[in-house]
């Protein structure tokens, strides 16, 4: 294509903006209002997600030995949990570092309570690997996994926990990703429709174009471009705003609440728009692109 | 250059426009096809500019044949051929410039090029100093010329003008013919279709009528034939 043309197209397809502006208006308005809600959704899920992530990491499986286990036979079982590939991380905990534990959690005086003990450790057997896994939803599999090695006496895990974190993380994604697909199947409605409008207002001079001898390229070209400069208009003002509106959110959090912020990590305004940025602009975009081109297609044959 | 072959065009409704059409236009030939309302006219060039498929037969134009023609290459057929309509079909948020100059950049033609090549064709029609009208400040006639501007300005091997004196009086249109017969003498080939009695007696070029999709007479310098 000559640089010449596309400039022509370019122009067009904003003259085309200009010429039927009240629709273009009321389609870049639809996208707007789309993608803001479709921002708003992904940075609830995204908070949700890194939530979750935090709490996965708490849901820990505790793999106790049987008493006479040798540490030949233990360091077996760490080596054969080691290479499961789902396995996050896997922590060695020995009695003593457990009864400290114990000791810490349940007795205001910690000292005194090991003192009275002496050197009785009523958790002597209870030395474990404690074992998080990347994904909550493989921890029965793990279990069963895990109860089967040689020397194992007994493995402790959250099932509901598990459980509920699964469910509520597929109810989330299924929900929002219905949720956009019919914010997004509105828009490219929407996009359509004006484009159709546009078509109609130029019949005769599309008509003359191709009895001129336009290709159907030539043809289309300025209103696809119409379609992705929507797009772009559509995607680019929800963005900004949320930039701005997440920014404010989160300061407002921190000030006013901050008892929120010190159990849960808000994921920050430079990370969530790392992945909302391109994914923002690649939907407006598309969007755009897929409306006129079906448009044109369907109006516009030679 | 034009060649139309047992050409028959049938509508989806069953109403049969053409029949049997058969019809040759040699490379710089000035040919009025003429015939009244219903006798084919319209379809007959809307198959010449390839709008429409033909039911049964073949045409082929400027080389190519319409049956086996790629779909990619009806731009390209097309743009050897420069249309005139009856109302002038001119672009009238543009101004007179920017029409002539549309069908350049329709074609791509590179902006230098349009430059030079725009004013050039305003002047041949005369319509040199009017450059910044818009088609509402003109005629009839001069908008007709402006739309032959626009045909003309591609370099086509035919000039397809349908009813082009349709809207005019008989002073416009005989100068519009006279623009006509000027450019056929450059060597375009020039096809005329009209219902314009007087014009095609005065020119006395071949006259080729159609009469209820049939083609009743072909002769080499002819006359109107009144079919009442």
């Amino acid at each position: 294509m000559k640089i010449s043309t596309f400039f022509y197209i370019l122009k067009q397809g904003f003259s085309n903006i200009k010429r039927n502006i009240l629709f273009s208006l009321a389609s870049i308005g639809t996208i707007v209002s789309c993608l803001f809600l479709f921002s708003i959704v992904f940075a609830v899920v995204m908070n949700f997600q890194s939530g979750m992530k935090e709490i996965e990491s708490k849901v820990t499986i505790s793999v106790f030995f049987n008493e006479d286990a040798s540490q030949e036979t233990i360091d077996l079982i760490g080596e054969q949990i080691r290479v499961v590939d789902y396995v996050e991380t896997m922590d060695y905990i020995s009695a003593d570092e457990a009864w400290d534990t114990f000791c810490k959690q349940n007795y205001d005086n910690p000292e005194a309570a090991k003192a009275a003990y002496g050197d009785d450790n009523p958790l002597k057997n209870a030395a474990s690997y404690e074992v998080t896994l990347k994904d909550v939803s493989k921890q029965a599999e793990f279990v069963a996994f895990a109860k089967g090695l040689d020397g194992v006496r007994k493995v402790k895990s959250s099932d509901v926990t598990a459980d509920s974190i699964t469910t509520l993380s597929s109810l989330l994604g299924y929900a929002s990703v219905g949720i956009i697909v019919i914010l997004m199947l509105v828009s490219i409605f929407l996009i359509s429709n004006t484009i159709t409008i546009g078509i109609t207002v130029r019949k005769e001079e599309i008509s003359i174009m191709k009895l001129i001898g336009a290709t159907n390229f030539f043809v289309r070209a300025p209103f696809v471009i119409e379609g992705i400069i929507v797009g772009l208009v559509g995607s680019a003002v929800p963005l900004v705003l949320f930039y701005e509106i997440y920014g404010r959110v989160l300061e407002y959090v921190a000030g006013r609440f901050g008892v929120i912020t010190s159990i849960f990590a808000f994921v920050s305004r430079q990370e969530l728009f790392k992945y909302l940025l391109p994914v923002g602009l690649v939907l407006g975009v598309g969007v755009g692109l897929i409306g006129s081109l079906l448009t044109t297609r369907k109006h516009l044959k030679v | 250059m034009i060649e139309l072959e047992n050409v028959t065009m049938t509508y989806p409704g069953g109403m049969t426009a053409l029949k049997d059409v058969n019809i040759n236009i040699e490379k710089g030939e000035f040919v009025f096809i003429v015939g009244s309302s219903g006798s084919g006219k319209t379809t007959l060039i809307k198959l010449l500019l390839k709008e429409l498929d033909a039911t049964k037969g073949s045409i082929s134009v400027a080389g190519y044949n319409y049956n086996k023609i790629k779909r990619r290459d009806i731009p390209k057929v097309r743009r050897r051929i420069g249309v005139v309509f009856q109302n002038f079909r001119l672009l009238k948020d543009r101004t007179i410039y920017e029409n002539v100059a549309f069908a350049q950049r329709v074609i791509q033609t590179p902006g230098r090029y349009i430059r030079r090549r725009v004013p050039a064709m305003l002047t041949l029609v005369g319509l040199a100093d009017k450059f910044k009208s818009y088609p509402r400040e003109l005629s009839g006639g001069e908008q007709q010329r402006v739309a032959m501007a626009r045909a003309l300005v591609n370099n086509p091997d035919i000039i397809l003008a349908d009813e082009p004196t349709g809207n005019l009086d008989p002073k416009n249109s005989m100068d519009i013919m006279n623009l006509l017969n000027d450019i056929n003498k450059r060597g375009t080939t020039v096809v005329v279709v009209t219902h314009n009695k007087e014009i095609v007696n005065e020119m006395k070029k071949r006259v080729i009528t159609l009469k209820k999709g049939v083609v009743i007479s072909d002769e080499k310098v002819g006359g109107y034939i009144d079919e009442d």
